[in-house]
């Protein structure tokens, strides 16, 4: 092997041992805490120009658009966590919501929460299948994706052949999950909530959740580390899976009238909320926390565009400078931290 | 000092290991014993085998003759895992941690301790990592994560992680390389910490005061095989260079007198902060300069700077007068400079892409007719050089990994002297390659300087810069320690020079 | 040590031609194009509204703007880079040309700012890429959200649908009369030789394949890689915009959701064509025949009245088994050729000892 390193007398002393350990602790956490204040920001400034931001209907609004989009950005950082990605969520997501619909459309009598165990069923299927090539057939998780983008929508559309599941073709006990409340939090939300939290925790507690942090900062040495990536890999799918089943779930509560084309075009929302929270499309970095706080960030400007007499036909053009700023940021600040441990390499 | 002879067998033991890659004998007859309580340095020249051995030791490599003992009884080491069983540890020059995870976790990965929900014990991660670290007297935080850790950190955490891996025997393989003194001194205190604590440790440097500080034992290797071991007390540093570079010089070397011209290359106050310092140095035309030194030394970087591959920060470049911009390989070779990459496979060529293609990659542009490149031309402007190298080949359309080692150095070489430079950079040019091909690169470079070529060549083996080189530039730790004139240079004069020291101190 | 040769001894020198041929057949591009062939065949002898002059005029404009899109798509996932804002560019450059045509600006001036537009917003995307070193994939899905939003900035949901009949008419018209042939596919296919060429015959094009093989060893070749993406980027966006202009005379309309979702078929006839994600493979050959196949492919399909979700359901899968195909046959290949790890006996043989003893 050949290493080029910083010969030693050049470099009178390194630094001292622990300096810059606590900085890049911290600016890991501010990074998080960075989306949160700019949520904050933006929610306090949007409800001094109009107290009715924050009415109860207003926070109903603002949770319940969050909640889709934070389950699927939660995800797909499982996914962007070891470096690869999942173009595919958009159209697992309308699989499972028309699934749903359809099982309750076909099963007027079927218990609700075997048919929203279906949906959740439906996407982590559609994420093993993702997972299985990516892992093991060792096809780059983009192209995969990208295929199953297509066969996944596709396999949608011609499921409801054009046609639509209505409200009234669904149980009232499964929409009223859409419009209850747990302590001011709409279920669904609350849903989001707790499955982040539950996300969080097991990505840093669990030895399978810390594995998935090595295999994308390091592959191989997570193998020589006897990390068992496959099995990772394809689990990560299958999670990413099963919460855009979720998503889709909620979805139908949600909205009630369900056709195929549900989640259209979302994966790169999703994919710019979870960078916009700090996940790293070159992996290994980033939390779910961050993820679902992109997500929240995302809606909250789409709420907050009219109140700001903004057209909302600004929103777009905001979320693609936001995910330009996050990378830009990012690396910027990467760069200045490797130039201050010293030896930092001189960009060509 | 504990150094009682050890009633048990020695915790690994290597006898008379051989290796070969293709016809490279790396190692030949190696035997090596070490001892719990004992720090062993192994020392010898750049290629002389000691990375081989210590990727055999971790699995790496399977040794094709001999074996390897673990507590006395010959084990197989199949895979990296096996070592790491028999408690085998190797502590690299740059270890490789998971940036991203903290300290804890690299050291406990994929073995975390549990509680009873099965989530990560994190108190008790934490409780081991401390233990562990103040058993090394050191103070690292268990919960930062690895990334920004300077490399003797990181050098701490893999030890840390041998140590919970329960290693018996820990490899350092030139870990001073990228550390600070004070960094070195720390090392050496937890090295002294462990040998005490009865671990068998084997060190690699090429720095004699750090061996000799260190060390209760000296082995010496040259050329893949073991010359020989003694307490360090018995031993100075005098001796062991002579052990060390003490060999014929081969008849290889097949260096023809030429009457050197008009100055091609100058070089002055060249600086690249933290690399390399004011490096100076002039080239004529016919002239063969060698820059020696210990791997690290800065010489490569050197060589990449003024080629334009890396930038620098200071310093002057002129080539037959003219001023070089820097940061422009494309501009060093209008120039008339031509660079042959210390790094076949990486630098030198695109493996998945065919011989010609790549022994013409410099100059497709001459090679247009029309702005189009056709394959004949490519193959033409190929084939005559491939005979004028002898180079062996099945059909030039065949990728060049299909070559072997010495054929594709041969690619290089037709890549960059087909664009008729006037000055040629040569970094390691027969690493790795057979003996055979080793004397016509020779032979070739010999004859190029005879025709008026200037050559600048980084070698690392000595017998090749002293069979070859006209002048000699010895760097040590990013600084030219010494021009030597082809009478001058010595194996000793340069071995003591690389290593930073002059002969009149190293004879005190 | 006695000099040895590990190297193959030389065999016929000339043999240029029978390796030509078994490289043409076991090119990456091979299948695509055979399946191309195939369905084109499949596709006339059973549908006899297929092979008609207005089918085939039909097909060639519906595919025309992908085929534009994907021509310098394939030289930048050759260098190993990726631009998924291309859509994104299409619809921002006929929002402006709709803008512009409203504020009444003759179409000839806003076309040609269309075009200056488009090469700015692909050198935003190469100055991301080349000067800060991001990922081109986080790159252009930011740019594409961005381009995209500033065409609904520019337009909102309007439509703006007034332009000139003939300018209209004319993006539609034959090549010199000819029925089923639009001068657009001419065009393109004219276009097409020049990017083979370019990739193919010129040392630029062997330079991009250098790139994505092995950045620096190309760098240590003279290539100068950050200028190249630079202006890969930059060609990418004025194509964009110019397929833009295209579409928006050939549809008549200008909208902000126009080709929506577009990028990622234009990859996909990229990757389906025989390019690989990871760079330094691919022909422009391959990348015309996979537009074409997945036109054909859609086009039979809705001949034969078959929904459009089965369409993409079979887009979908080809895309997949034209990457997993070829990594089974080659992983195969490679356990047919070594049979068992070499085996080294555990029992240590007697050692051979030719090294001096202490």
């Amino acid at each position: 092997m050949t290493t080029t390193t910083t010969p030693t007398g050049a470099r009178p002393e390194g630094p001292p041992p622990e300096q810059g350990a606590g900085r890049a602790r911290r600016r890991r956490r501010v990074r998080e805490l960075g989306v949160l204040l700019a949520v904050v920001l933006l929610i306090a400034g949007t409800w001094l120009q109009n107290p009715g931001f924050l009415s109860q209907q207003g926070v109903r609004d603002l949770f319940l658009g969050a909640t889709v989009l934070s389950v699927l950005a939660v995800g797909q950082a499982l996914v962007l966590i070891t470096k690869n990605v999942d173009l595919s969520v958009g159209s697992v997501m309308g699989l499972s919501a028309f699934g749903t619909a359809s099982l309750f459309a076909a099963f007027p009598e079927i218990p609700v929460p075997l048919a929203m165990a279906a949906g959740v069923g439906i996407g982590a299927l559609c994420g093993l299948a993702n997972g299985v090539l990516v892992a093991t057939v060792q096809v780059p998780a983009l192209v995969v994706t990208l295929g199953t983008l297509y066969a996944y929508r596709g396999l949608g559309h011609w499921w409801a052949d054009g046609g639509q599941v209505n409200a009234h073709q669904m149980p009232e006990s499964f929409l009223a999950l859409g419009r209850i409340s747990v302590l001011g939090v709409p279920l669904p939300a609350a849903v989001a909530v707790v499955v982040v939290l539950a996300l969080g925790f097991y990505l840093s507690r669990y030895s399978s959740g810390r594995e998935l942090y090595a295999i994308g900062s390091d592959a191989e040495a997570a193998r020589l580390s006897g990390i068992s990536v496959g099995r990772r890999v394809v689990a990560a799918f299958v999670a990413n899976g099963a919460l855009a089943g979720l998503a889709g779930v909620l979805f139908t509560a949600r909205y009630g009238t369900v056709d195929s084309t549900a989640g259209f075009g979302m994966e790169l929302e999703v994919v710019a909320a979870a960078v916009v929270g700090g996940v790293a499309i070159a992996g290994g970095v980033g939390t779910v926390y961050g993820a679902a706080l992109g997500a929240v960030l995302l809606t909250t400007i789409t709420a907050a565009l009219p109140i700001w007499q903004i057209d909302q036909f600004w929103h777009q053009a905001v979320v693609g400078a936001l995910i330009l700023s996050a990378i830009g940021l990012d690396r910027l600040l990467a760069l200045r931290n490797t130039r201050k441990l010293g030896g930092g390499t001189h960009g060509p | 000092m504990p150094q009682q002879s050890p009633p048990a067998p020695p915790p690994l033991e290597l006898v008379r290991v051989a290796k070969s890659f293709g016809s490279v004998r790396a190692l030949r007859g190696m035997s090596l014993e070490l001892r719990s309580g004992e720090i062993h340095a192994l020392v010898g020249e750049n290629g002389a085998g000691k990375s081989t051995l210590v990727k055999t030791i971790a699995g790496v490599h399977r040794p094709d003759a001999g074996w390897i003992q673990a507590d006395g009884v010959p084990v197989a080491f199949t895979r990296p895992a096996d070592a790491q069983r028999a408690g085998v540890a190797v502590i690299h020059q740059e270890p490789t941690l998971f940036p991203d995870l903290s300290v804890a976790e690299n050291i406990f990965i994929g073995r975390q301790p549990r509680t009873r929900l099965r989530t990560i014990d994190r108190s008790r991660m934490r409780r081991e990592t401390d233990e562990v670290f103040s058993r090394l007297g050191v103070p690292v935080d268990p919960d930062r994560p690895a990334r920004g850790l300077s490399i003797a950190d990181q050098q701490l955490v893999e030890i840390a992680k041998a140590l919970t891996r329960q290693a018996r025997v820990l490899v350092m393989d030139e870990p001073t390389a990228a550390l600070s003194s004070v960094e070195a001194e720390r090392l050496f205190t937890v090295a002294r910490t462990l040998r005490d604590q009865g671990v068998a440790l084997l060190f690699i440097s090429h720095r004699f005061d750090e061996v000799f500080a260190l060390c209760d034992r000296i082995s010496v290797v040259r050329d893949g095989a073991y010359v020989s071991c003694g307490p360090a007390a018995d031993l100075d540093v005098d001796t062991v260079v002579q052990r060390m570079v003490g060999r014929e010089v081969e008849t290889l070397y097949p260096k023809q007198e030429t009457e050197a011209g008009g100055t091609l290359l100058e070089v002055e106050g060249l600086t690249r902060h933290g690399v390399f310092e004011d490096i100076g140095f002039t080239v004529r035309s016919g002239e063969i300069v060698a820059l020696a030194g210990l791997v690290g030394a800065g010489r490569s970087e050197v060589v990449r700077a003024l080629f334009g591959v890396d930038r620098y920060d200071a310093g002057r470049v002129r080539v037959d007068g003219v001023p070089l911009a820097q940061g422009s390989p494309k501009a060093a070779m209008a120039a008339g400079l031509a660079l042959v990459p210390e790094d076949r496979r990486e630098q030198g060529l695109v493996m998945e892409s065919s011989i010609a293609r790549n022994a013409t990659s410099t100059r497709r542009n001459a090679l247009s007719r029309l702005g189009l490149l056709s394959s004949r031309s490519e193959d033409e402007a190929c084939r005559s050089w491939g005979e004028r190298l002898h180079l062996k080949y099945g059909r030039l359309t065949d990728p060049v990994s299909t070559l072997s080692g010495g054929n594709q150095q041969k690619v290089v070489l037709a890549k960059w002297l087909a664009t008729g430079p006037s000055v040629l950079f040569v970094d390691e040019p027969t690493r790795g390659i057979d003996v055979g091909t080793k004397a016509e690169v020779h032979r070739l470079l010999s004859s190029l300087a005879a025709d008026g070529l200037a050559v600048v060549m980084v070698s690392s083996e000595l017998p090749e810069v002293l069979g070859m080189a006209d002048r000699v530039l010895v760097m040590h730790e990013g600084r030219i320690t010494a021009e030597l004139d082809r009478d001058e240079a010595d194996e000793e004069s340069v071995m003591y020079a690389a290593t930073g020291r002059s002969p009149r101190e190293a004879l005190r | 040590m006695a000099p040895e040769r590990t190297a193959p001894a030389p065999r016929e020198r000339s043999g240029a031609r029978p390796g030509r041929l078994r490289s043409l057949l076991s090119a990456r591009e091979s299948p695509v194009v055979a399946a191309l062939l195939v369905s084109l065949v499949f596709a006339s002898l059973f549908l006899d509204t297929f092979a008609t002059g207005r089918n085939m005029g039909f097909l060639l404009l519906s595919v025309a703007a992908i085929a534009l899109m994907a021509l310098p798509m394939t030289l930048i996932v050759i260098t190993g880079e990726i631009d998924l804002s291309v859509a994104s560019t299409l619809a921002l450059s006929s929002a402006t040309l709709g803008a512009l045509w409203e504020a009444g600006v003759p179409i000839e001036t806003a076309l040609l700012i269309c075009l200056v537009l488009g090469a700015a917003l692909g050198a935003l995307n190469g100055l991301f890429v080349t000067v800060l070193g991001l990922p081109s994939l986080a790159v252009t899905i930011g740019t594409m959200a961005l381009y995209r939003g500033l065409a609904y900035v520019l337009l909102g949901d309007r439509a703006v649908a007034t332009y000139p009949q003939d300018w209209v008419s004319g993006a539609r018209a034959t090549f010199m009369g000819i029925e089923g042939l639009p001068w657009i596919a001419v065009a393109i296919l004219a276009m097409a030789a020049l990017y083979a060429v370019l990739l193919h015959a010129t040392g630029i094009g062997r330079s991009l394949y250098d790139i994505g093989n092995n950045t620096e060893a190309a760098r240590f070749t003279g290539v100068a890689v950050e200028h190249t993406k630079f202006w890969l980027f930059t060609l990418s966006g004025t194509v964009a915009s110019g397929a833009g202009v295209f579409w928006t005379l050939q549809y008549g309309t200008s909208r902000a959701d126009t080709a929506f979702g577009l990028e990622l078929q234009v990859v996909a006839a990229v990757l389906l064509g025989g390019v690989s994600i990871f760079g330094g493979v691919g022909t422009v050959l391959g990348v015309m025949s996979g537009v074409l196949l997945l036109g054909t492919v859609r086009n039979a399909l809705q001949l034969l009245g078959v929904s459009g979700d089965v369409l993409q359901i079979v887009t979908g899968l080809i895309l997949i088994a034209s990457v997993v195909g070829p990594n089974l046959v080659a992983s195969l290949r490679r356990r047919r050729r070594t049979p068992a790890p070499v085996r080294v006996p555990t029992v240590p043989r007697p050692p051979t000892h030719d090294g001096e003893s202490p």
